[in-house]
């Protein structure tokens, strides 16, 4: 009976050390942002490659989501003659969940895989001990920047991905569908609060610390030379996937 | 000026280093031989602080470094200077911003004092009008010279080479060495290279370490090992393999 329960048990000892190992890795990033020198430019540089460079994959799926929304939701609201409740379904849709999840997904996909292959290369051609060597804190100088850029940018990609999904939704309901515009904007105005756009802001805020700390640290303990860097890219990829939507529920059940 | 005691390093059931004890000398090139996989990297990592020993103490200058915090430690740091066995430039940076890396780091120079440092350390490596190249532009040869100027780049007290001519053509390799031997003279640094070349060895050593299983079996100049009766730094030298035919 014990052996069985420490067979059945490793696998999540396993995840459990896992947990702690990259809850150690952002907290010693959050110390490290606190400490000289300040790399300003680092950061910038990391806040173009995380949010600017993401923006175009982004904006695709956003609109792509947004005109789907409104043409699902459509066929469903005709039914009982609800079409005007179309604008409102897709403003809320977006701005609660679709934004920041979506958001969230493409920049992991995209800059996150990155992150872990480029820190994970640098870990298998020595240019992490390299820093240590020059007397520069690698986790302030790779992890740091990044976590920073994912939690500051992904809010912004978000609010792009808002209103460009909400424009693809009105050109499918009005100009497509012929809901009239001005009721479509009324509910909008009328079903949205604030409340609904900030809380989907403080999400993908959590997603993009989460997407950052997780490929930095799939990166940072890559081992294995080439193979070890595809794994890592591939992990990164899978544990943040996976992570976001997990806390999406929890943020969700604790914010709405 | 450097000096191991005692030092015991395990990776899981393996012992790599087994007590070792090892004095390296001030100013001169002291050289560890060993084979490939006897651990001689780990020596170098220990010294500049990649790694701590399981027991033992490392002192640099006196000071025993296996005892620093991380700050304490980067101190010591800034004395070292580290070629890695593929140069390690930094691939998203040009070598120009390579070189130039430690000295924006740890120093308040104006931008045009560093470029100028920038420049004269390449030119001292022997490579000129690279500045702007990106690391993958240049040949394992270059890179070697770029890494080395990046090592410099501090005027550091000690140099450290791990294996600085593997992978390299023999004339290469012949460059490389000799440039090891000008910069210790020019520098006066002192220099701890790590190799299994034996030619190279008797090149540029002052003095020669032989790592065998764990711990220095011999130690001294080129002459003394060369006439060790230890019969593995007999066969190392001979460059025979265990049980192989006299003729």
């Amino acid at each position: 009976m014990v052996k069985f329960l420490e067979y059945a048990g490793r696998p999540f000892v396993g995840i459990l050390e896992e947990f702690g190992r990259v809850m150690l890795l952002f907290l010693s990033a959050t110390a490290w942002a606190f400490r000289r020198p300040f790399r300003f430019r680092v950061v910038f540089k990391q806040m173009e490659t995380v949010g600017v460079n993401s923006l175009t994959v982004v904006l695709i799926t956003a609109v792509s989501s947004g005109m789907v929304l409104a043409l699902q939701s459509y066929y469903g609201f005709r039914m009982f003659r609800g079409e005007s409740l179309v604008g409102a379904t897709v403003a809320l849709s977006l701005t609660r969940e679709i934004g920041p999840v979506f958001t969230a997904l493409m920049v992991t996909g995209r800059a996150g895989s990155a992150m872990a292959a480029e820190i994970g290369t640098m870990r298998v051609k020595e240019q992490i001990d390299a820093l240590y060597a020059m007397s520069v804190n690698p986790v302030q100088f790779l992890v740091m920047p990044r976590v920073l850029a994912g939690i500051l940018m992904l809010p912004l990609l978000t609010v792009v991905a808002d209103f460009v999904g909400i424009a693809g939704g009105y050109f499918v309901g009005v100009e497509l569908l012929n809901i009239n515009s001005g009721i479509f904007m009324a509910r909008i105005y009328e079903m949205v609060a604030m409340e609904d756009i900030f809380n989907g802001l403080i999400k993908s805020a959590c997603f993009g610390l989460i997407l950052s700390v997780v490929s930095c640290y799939k990166g940072f303990y890559t081992t294995g030379g080439a193979e070890g860097v595809g794994r890592a890219a591939t992990q990164a990829v899978v544990i943040s996937t996976v992570s976001i939507f997990i806390s999406d529920f929890f943020l969700t059940a604790v914010m709405f | 000026m450097i000096r191991l005691s005692r030092v015991t390093k395990r990776f899981g059931r393996q012992t790599v280093l087994d007590g070792l004890d090892l004095e390296i000398p001030e100013a001169q090139i002291t050289v560890i031989l060993g084979q490939s996989g006897s651990g001689k990297s780990v020596i170098l990592k220990h010294i500049i602080g990649l790694m701590t020993p399981d027991s033992g103490e490392i002192f640099v200058d006196g000071t025993d470094i296996t005892r620093l915090n991380d700050r304490e430690l980067n101190e010591v740091r800034k004395q070292f200077g580290m070629l890695f066995q593929d140069a390690a430039l930094f691939d998203s940076m040009t070598v120009g911003e390579n070189v130039a890396f430690p000295l924006v780091e740890h120093t308040r120079l104006p931008k045009k004092e560093i470029r100028r440092i920038v420049e004269e350390k390449l030119k001292q490596v022997g490579l000129e009008g690279v500045t702007r190249k990106m690391p993958s532009e240049l040949s394992g040869g270059m890179r070697k010279r770029a890494g080395l100027a990046r090592a410099i780049a501090l005027d550091p007290k000690i140099i450290l080479f791990d294996e600085p001519i593997t992978g390299l053509d023999p004339i290469m390799s012949d460059a490389i060495d000799a440039l090891i031997v000008d910069t210790q003279r020019d520098t006066r640094a002192t220099c701890v290279v790590i190799t299994h070349n034996i030619t190279s060895t008797f090149k540029i050593a002052h003095n020669i370490a032989m790592l065998y299983e764990g711990k220095i079996i011999e130690f001294g100049n080129p002459d003394r090992i060369r006439n060790s009766g230890h019969p593995f730094v007999k066969r190392f030298i001979r460059q025979e393999a265990p049980g192989k035919c006299p003729n």
